[in-house]
């Protein structure tokens, strides 16, 4: 069997792919991939760990279920301002929307 | 599953019942021209839900320990209901105008409604669902102005970092998981141990919760999405957004990493004079009134977490709840007012716009300074006794003899001189209403009676709830 540790250092892998690619990346589509990175990492880690460290519960696979689907309604939202912002700028890019500031 | 226990989620099942009812009243009258009795009603509502809320409940624990209450869990709910309340009270012209009142007021309430049900979560799957119940309607709310720029800015802002906080949150509470093997928060407490595994877990967790209340290394969203926001929407997300996070902050601080006290003690120090100091020096540079009011939010949430300092859970509890009856009266005051001059003066919210508004408008003025007085923690207002009661709560249990309770003396003189800078800056919007003079000063304008009972709330609040001490009582009294 696959130790745990393997699944951890995966899920740490993909959490900070993610947190480069939403600090980095200047694109607001592409800032949503890598935050869905983020969330994924987390539900691998918490299907991995039910099932190796607690295989007698369902816990973690419920908060993993309940999690893709929060996150599906959470980008649904989010996509649909993205959309709003790019029909108000004709950009998507993070460096546009800036009209307010100090 | 037990479908009775249903019966006994008393606050959620009125807010679901009222949001039946808008949507049901919204889709009979779609296509009616007139709906003078929309707002009425949406008015009503609210108010009946926040007497439910003020009802005497009980302490009651459903569906396995999901869902736990407290009466300290019940006073907090009932409060925030009044501020939604308010917030209604005062949407009625702007929301009208808009031409989408139902939605207007489903979004408000389901928000509240998430809310309510991460306050009262038992373990951190229903805290999760609840944060996100709260964050993904905010974000609609917040993207209300469909045809201004500005609006859907601060939406894209807004959805952006709220989806990655909870991410990062959510990463923290797999360590916990990891660590524990059980999400309910009574277990986890049971069995803490202040393994590195837990710490990491507990710093991640609270940087998604930091987000929430916007203390300051994650605060950078907070300017600009208050600022582009509906003023109504800022409103709300400033007092009702703000004080449901922070007591959920507190309750899991205390409930569930009660026993890493030392840990968390630092990392609470730390935030609150950063957001403390950082959000003052920004707010004074600030020529935009919303803007400005972002980054007073910012800095009264400093001011709401030096409550976790303390060592007693009863008094922190008491004192936040306290200063969040207080925050909402004083800060509602002051958008209610922000947002009628924007409604009548086609959208000003520059600082100088107000110059000289005494001399056309000298009552809203004197309510305006009335809050400022408040925010700023002046007497014989409400706001100077709110945070006496949460520098009080946070010196509770501090030897100053030892280091620690060395450090938190030393954060609360930091806070208090915060507060004579704060002064300064609330003290401007003042001087520009009075003191400035304005060649052509805003016109002259009647507001709504809606907004004028609102304000008549607000107002009665900042001035009495602090001088007529049953207030803190009663509060300190259910918690």
């Amino acid at each position: 069997m696959i130790p745990v540790e393997y699944f951890f250092v995966l899920s740490g892998l993909l959490f900070f792919i993610g947190v480069f690619g939403f600090v980095t990346r200047r694109n607001l589509v592409a800032m949503l991939i890598s935050v869905e990175l983020v969330l994924n990492s987390v539900d691998l880690n918490f299907a991995a760990f039910n099932r190796m460290l607690y295989p007698d519960g369902f816990e973690g696979m419920f908060f993993t279920i309940f999690s893709i689907g929060v996150s599906a309604a959470e980008s649904a939202v989010a996509l649909a301002i993205i959309i709003n912002v790019y029909r108000h700028l004709h950009s998507d890019q993070v460096n546009s929307i800036e009209n307010m500031k100090l | 599953m037990n479908y009775s226990d249903f019966f006994q989620m008393i606050p959620e099942a009125s807010l679901v019942a009222i949001l039946i009812i808008l949507f049901v009243a919204d889709f009979v009258s779609a296509n009616t021209e007139e709906r003078k009795w929309f707002n009425p009603l949406a008015c009503v509502l609210m108010l009946v839900n926040t007497i439910v809320c003020l009802l005497p409940m009980e302490a009651v624990t459903a569906f396995g320990g999901m869902y736990v209450t407290s009466t300290a869990v019940n006073v907090m709910k009932a409060i925030l209901s009044l501020g939604t309340f308010i917030v209604v009270l005062q949407s009625r012209v702007w929301a009208a105008k808009s031409g989408k009142e139902g939605e207007f007021y489903m979004l408000i309430v389901s928000t509240l409604l998430g809310m309510n049900m991460m306050m009262s979560a038992g373990n951190f799957l229903m805290f999760f669902l609840g944060l996100e119940m709260a964050s993904v309607p905010m974000a609609c709310a917040i993207a209300f102005d469909k045809y201004r720029n500005n609006s859907a800015e601060a939406a894209a802002k807004f959805i952006i970092t709220a989806t990655f906080s909870s991410g990062v949150m959510l990463y923290g509470i797999s360590f916990i998981y990891a660590a524990y093997g059980t999400m309910y928060f009574s277990d986890i407490a049971a069995s803490l141990q202040a393994t590195p595994l837990t710490v990491m877990g507990l710093v991640f967790f609270f940087s998604g919760l930091g987000f929430k209340i916007s203390l300051v290394p994650f605060h950078f969203w907070t300017a600009d999405t208050y600022q582009g926001a509906p003023t109504t929407v800022t409103g709300y997300l400033s007092v009702i957004s703000k004080g449901a996070a922070a007591f959920t902050l507190l309750s899991i601080l205390f409930h569930v990493f009660g026993g890493m006290i030392a840990y968390w003690h630092v990392l609470m120090m730390i935030v609150i004079a950063l957001s403390i100091t950082i959000a003052n020096l920004f707010a004074i540079r600030q020529s935009e009134l919303k803007r400005f009011m972002a980054f007073s939010s910012i800095s009264q949430a400093g001011y709401i977490m030096l409550a976790t300092l303390g060592n007693d859970w009863n008094t922190s509890i008491a004192s936040l709840s306290y200063y969040v009856l207080i925050y909402v009266v004083a800060n509602m005051a002051v958008f209610t007012i922000i947002s009628v001059v924007e409604q009548n003066n086609g959208g000003k919210t520059e600082i100088s716009d107000y110059d000289g508004f005494y001399k056309t408008n000298p009552r809203l003025s004197f309510l305006m300074t009335l809050a400022m007085f408040s925010l700023g923690g002046i007497p014989p207002f409400a706001g100077m006794f709110s945070k006496f009661f949460v520098f009080m709560a946070g010196v509770k249990g501090a030897d100053i003899t030892t280091t620690e309770g060395a450090w938190i003396y030393g954060i609360l003189f930091v806070a208090l001189i915060n507060t004579v800078i704060s002064l300064y800056y609330y003290l401007q919007i003042v001087k520009a209403m009075y003191i400035n003079h304005s060649d052509n000063p805003m016109p002259t304008f009647k507001s709504d009676c809606n907004t004028k009972f609102a304000l008549a709330i607000c107002t009665t609040g900042i001035v009495l709830f602090g001088v007529c001490s049953f207030v803190y009582e009663w509060i300190a009294a259910a918690v």
